[in-house]
């Protein structure tokens, strides 16, 4: 067990670190946004918005992620005069912008089947006294069905946030230096494996333990009021 | 746009180890767990803690960074643990055993979840209808619970295979030659990456689809001898 060079290396993997959140978050957030509209089309009655989606949800969760990464950062390689006189090439070309892309959408389609699940959670009761208020469509939504959608779904969307956490290890594949890439350029100079590797394995535990602290921290707070404190306070 | 050029066949054959590789971790995944979940329902504390922090500790790990440690580091530790003994040797690992184990030990944590739901699911009465009836708990445990905690445990278990079968991918980049790698290779002499990872995905997407008509047949099969309401 070699200490100095994990002490060495830690300036590099905490660099490492800031990429990770980094493209977590991004692809958190876009997901997010991309997500929320999805499951509202999924639970759609016109099967022509229901079953797109159902289809893009059917095939990125049906498809390990490495698939999906390299579809759309070696894959476009193969349209490259397409992508270029639409301008696209350029994103296509950084590996950057083709793991954020691919992380976004493997959590979109992971997260709107997740909130599809919280808007048939919902109590038809509430949907009812809001459309006897003359609630309908887009108000519906924003004021009724989405917060208490997005309640119900939050455990099992804190889940899904750790797992692109995770996931995001993936994009060391494809060039990028986060955590897990930085890992591997550093081991395969030093041959230092297990002392580099267990260290990493380290800064992922803490960060996963990290998240799901926060997250906790959140759903006290979104769903405070069901828990059995808040009507003794 | 579909001609893989005649690499389809590598592909198939990739999927067949793919699959070969999946089967075997899944049967790793099954044996750890209910190992792991017995310990977590044991009176033991010792064994309770020990269940504990290996679900807790693999759960937090991404699926790629254990790998690389066991192939890339597990050998090196052994190499140095030896060299302090003074004995020099090169180790290596066969990346089937590193992947297989690799990822029979991480869904065994996910398992493990799964079934100690399923045996806390099973009925209490049971087991003190099998105490009165003077069986002991190995007993008990191997003719009243684990033949009935199957059904309750296929659910869970069907959704640890499927992330564990597109888990397998992330074994290419040890070079073991199942679908992954295969399609990469394809990639390098067809010149059509898109085509190639494509038609991978398709083969992965067609496990996914076998394996949840498969999961429905099994769960209808394991509640075959329960009354319905509906």
């Amino acid at each position: 067990m070699d200490i100095g060079i994990i002490v060495e290396s830690l300036p590099r993997l905490l660099g490492g670190v800031m990429v990770t959140v980094e493209i977590t978050a991004l692809s958190v957030i876009l997901g997010l946004i991309l997500a929320i509209p999805l499951s509202i089309m999924r639970v759609s009655s016109n099967p022509f918005i229901r079953l797109p989606v159902y289809g893009f949800n059917f095939y990125f969760r049906g498809t390990p992620l490495l698939v999906q990464l390299f579809l759309i950062y070696y894959g476009s390689g193969q349209f490259q005069e397409v992508f270029s006189d639409w301008g696209l090439w350029r994103f296509f070309r950084e590996a950057y912008f083709c793991a954020i892309l691919s992380l976004t959408l493997n959590t979109a389609a992971y997260s709107s089947e997740i909130f599809r699940g919280g808007i048939e959670g919902v109590s038809s009761g509430e949907i009812e006294a809001a459309r006897a208020c003359g609630m309908s469509g887009f108000l519906l939504y924003r004021r009724i069905i989405m917060p208490a959608a997005l309640r119900i779904a939050w455990p099992a969307y804190t889940n899904e946030v750790v797992f692109l956490l995770q996931a995001s290890s993936l994009v060391s594949i494809i060039t990028l230096m986060d955590i897990t890439g930085v890992a591997r350029v550093i081991a395969a100079r030093s041959f230092a494996f297990y002392e580099i590797f267990i260290t990493v394995a380290l800064i992922y535990l803490a960060l996963v333990y990290g998240l799901i602290y926060v997250f906790k921290k959140m759903e006290n707070r979104i769903l405070g009021y069901l828990s059995p404190d808040s009507l003794s306070s | 746009m579909f001609d893989l050029q005649g690499y389809g066949s590598l592909l198939i054959e990739g999927g067949k180890l793919t699959l070969a590789v999946g089967v075997c971790a899944m049967i790793i995944t099954v044996l750890v767990g209910l190992g792991s979940s017995l310990c977590k329902l044991s009176d033991i504390k010792t064994l309770q803690r020990i269940a504990g922090l290996y679900t807790t500790v693999i759960r937090g790990i991404p699926e790629l960074v254990l790998i690389l440690l066991v192939y890339y580091g597990a050998p090196t530790l052994m190499q140095d643990t030896l060299n302090l003994f003074g004995i020099d040797i090169y180790i290596s690992i066969n990346p089937f055993i590193a992947g297989t184990l690799t990822i029979g030990f991480i869904y065994g944590a996910f398992a493990t979840e799964v079934f100690r739901g399923a045996f806390m699911a099973v009925p209490k009465g049971q087991i003190e209808a099998a105490r009165s009836c003077g069986m002991g708990s190995v007993l008990t445990f191997r003719r009243i619970l684990l033949p009935q905690m199957w059904r309750f445990a296929i659910p869970g278990l069907g959704n640890v295979w499927m992330v564990l079968i597109k888990a397998t991918a992330l074994i290419s980049v040890i070079q073991l030659p199942e679908l992954m790698r295969n399609a990469d290779i394809a990639v390098r002499s067809t010149r059509k990456p898109f085509t190639c990872y494509f038609a991978a995905s398709l083969i992965y997407l067609a496990i996914t689809i076998v394996s949840l008509l498969f999961q429905q047949w099994a769960e209808k099969r394991a509640s075959r001898g329960i009354k319905r309401a509906l």
